[in-house]
């Protein structure tokens, strides 16, 4: 698979595609999208790039072992839930706030920060897999 | 500059508006803790001493939570909290009764046990593999597994803490391990589908997935739909997971195969959320289904506890042996569940709990055993006494507790068992239950004598020494206390079962607090 076009066009792809899948991940909650297809989207970008350049530039660029990541995600996930009993109120529900910004209404919750965690669970999950998965061919 | 809410919603319609008291979070505290230290360890995969740490300071913690939730529940009766406030039963609701919160306590208990036996039983290369966040997951699945009151959550946890039971029973990727996860997996994922068919049939006639509505439902729907059918498939699907006769083939094939603490832990928790959750949905979602199934369960536990036992006598490794002796006493659990009635439940509960403690501690035993003899073979082994004197009363403490003789916890259930078989007449439940604790007893001390008494077969061992062996013989000591305690004052235990049994006789305490005043309106 290691193409001059494959290679060349490949990281563009991938930044494409990173991007695009913070999209989603923002648009989600009362669109289609979230942190799930989202976090599909960012590890697929990263398998196109380990499969374009190799394995270790991936482990290189992402800074932090694929599974950390999905154990942040996973904390992050939990604190979303947990931020909860400073309010008075159970376990998981939704809090928002509308901050204005330059005139733009915001609109954040501790819903984003669980999509989040998902987002990162699922990338850090599917990228060790895809990861481990690409390293094995080239045995 | 922010504003905190915007009301375009009538929220009175939608949400529960009542404030949780503080002590209600502890519902949620093992769910929470799990996650969150299994995260944490997750993130520190190479760093194996810190892991450890965070990991004891996470069960330590969750042990607490479990502690508070139980006390909470003793003084206050059912705690109920519906995640994301939504009502009851559009919103995940955590119901703790008595029955939840116990079997949630007893579980913390073995769990610290586990990990701290974790400590010197698992090297730094089952540390980088993940034994402790798989460790932590699954203490958080077992917990919410018992907590959960929506019937779809139980099956969510249930998965949860299957995968992470697959990941910790082929830590190490030995051959013989992936052949034992092999049989586990494929025959667990067998039993998690049927329960799975099973939810769908439950929604598909009561519209309702939690377990209190389905309770309250119950009783008005009894001869509309398939009902039969849905109490025949969830008994297969945790009948399997409980491992009771005759689907109880994957427990002895894979039990042996992990390191020990695991062994100890699944030995310890996995079964007993099967038996949860036969005692959640026959008692307080179909009790009647229940009463036309009594005399099968009441079979298949008489088979369960007498073939476990011989199975138990017929093993040459001591693990296997172990792994036996795990499925007889699924089948005395399953005696009271067919008996149904108070003091039949009250023994299932209380010999629930004393089966959880005294597997792990038999199983943490025997890998003090087996690395004192270099074997598990039953054929090799030999010349403990010599080398451990001491080693030997531990033994025979927990050789008692098991096999349910006096002074120790496992008497006081079977005397329950016993007796509430003779009071309806099942003679030969009874009958049962005392043959199977007889053959549990020649089983273990073949056992015993084999690699206690009998003269060691390799004479060049080294001499025993105490500190390599302080964590492990620890954590088998503190859960021997336990059975020792229950055994010479068990008044406050029968008590607490005592409750239990009557909670789950009369559902509607467990459906009043989970609707509360909303109850009539939905009727």
């Amino acid at each position: 698979m290691r193409t001059l076009i494959f290679r060349t066009v490949a990281p563009y792809l991938t930044s494409l595609m990173v991007l695009y899948s913070v999209f989603v991940l923002l648009r989600g909650h009362n669109e289609p999208g979230g942190g799930f297809i989202g976090g599909l989207i960012a590890a697929s970008a990263l398998a196109i790039y380990g499969i374009a350049c190799g394995v270790s530039p991936v482990r290189r660029a992402i800074r932090f072992h694929p599974m950390a990541i999905a154990g942040f995600g996973l904390f992050l996930a939990a604190f979303a839930g947990v931020i909860s009993i400073f309010v008075d109120v159970p376990f998981l529900t939704g809090l928002w706030i509308y901050p204005v910004l330059f005139g733009v209404e915001l609109k954040l919750s501790t819903t984003l920060i669980f999509d989040i965690g998902v987002y990162l669970v699922v990338l850090g999950s599917i990228t060790s897999t895809a990861l481990a998965l690409e390293e094995r061919e080239r045995d | 500059m922010a504003t905190t809410e915007k009301p375009d919603v009538i929220l009175e319609d939608a949400f529960v508006l009542a404030e949780p008291a503080l002590a209600d979070w502890f519902i949620a505290g093992p769910l929470i803790l799990g996650f969150m230290f299994g995260s944490l360890c997750l993130m520190q995969r190479k760093n194996t001493l810190l892991q450890a740490r965070i990991a004891i300071v996470g069960l330590v913690l969750m042990l607490l939570a479990d502690i508070g939730l139980f006390l909470n529940v003793l003084e206050n009766g059912t705690v109920v909290m519906t995640m994301g406030r939504w009502f009851p039963p559009f919103g995940i609701t955590f119901a703790a009764d008595m029955l939840g919160a116990t079997f949630a306590l007893i579980a913390g208990i073995v769990g610290l046990a586990g990990g701290i036996y974790g400590l010197s039983d698992i090297d730094d290369t089952g540390r980088r593999y993940g034994f402790y966040p798989f460790l932590l997951l699954m203490m958080a699945g077992v917990t919410s597994a018992f907590l959960t009151g929506d019937i779809f959550n139980l099956y969510v946890w249930f998965e949860v803490l299957l995968i992470a039971s697959f990941g910790l029973i082929i830590l190490g990727s030995e051959r013989e391990q992936l052949d034992g996860a092999t049989k586990y997996a494929v025959l667990n994922l067998v039993a998690t589908t049927l329960f799975l068919i099973g939810v769908a049939y439950l929604y598909g006639i009561f519209g309702t997935l939690n377990m209190a509505d389905i309770a309250r439902k119950a009783p008005a729907l009894q001869n509309t739909g398939p009902h039969f059918t849905i109490a025949i498939l969830f008994l297969f699907a945790f009948g399997m997971k409980a491992a009771a006769f005759p689907l109880n083939a994957w427990l002895p094939a894979s039990y042996h195969t992990p390191r020990i603490a695991v062994s100890a832990l699944f030995a310890g928790l996995l079964t007993k959320v099967g038996i949860y959750a036969l005692l959640r949905i026959f008692m307080t979602m179909f009790p009647e289904d229940r009463q036309e199934l009594a005399l099968l369960i009441a079979i298949v536990a008489a088979l369960t506890m007498l073939l476990g036992a011989l199975g138990a006598i017929a093993q040459t490794d001591i693990r296997r042996l172990m792994g036996y002796l795990v499925i007889s006493g699924i089948g005395l659990m399953l005696a009271g569940l067919a008996l149904g009635s108070q003091i039949g439940l009250s023994g299932t509960v209380f010999y629930s709990a004393h089966s959880m403690i005294i597997m792990t501690a038999l199983y943490l035993l025997t890998g003090v055993m087996g690395g004192l003899m270099g074997t598990f073979d039953l054929g090799r082994a030999g010349g403990l006494y010599a080398r451990a004197p001491w080693l030997a009363a531990l033994c025979l403490v927990l050789i008692f507790a098991a096999s349910g003789l006096p002074p120790f916890s496992g008497v006081w259930p079977k005397i329950l068992l016993v007796k509430g078989a003779i009071d309806v007449g099942i003679w030969w439940l009874a009958a049962a239950i005392l043959v199977s604790g007889l053959l549990t007893t020649i089983a273990l001390v073949r056992m015993f004598s084999f690699s206690f008494w009998r003269p060691a077969a390799e004479e060049d061992l080294e001499a025993f020494s105490f500190a390599d062996h302080r964590i492990a013989i620890s954590a088998t000591v503190g859960l021997a206390a336990l059975t020792v305690i229950a055994g010479i004052f068990p008044e406050p235990f029968i008590q607490v079962s005592d409750r239990v049994a009557a909670e789950l006789n009369s559902p509607t305490s467990y459906i009043e607090a989970v609707f509360g005043s909303s109850t009539e309106e939905a009727n």
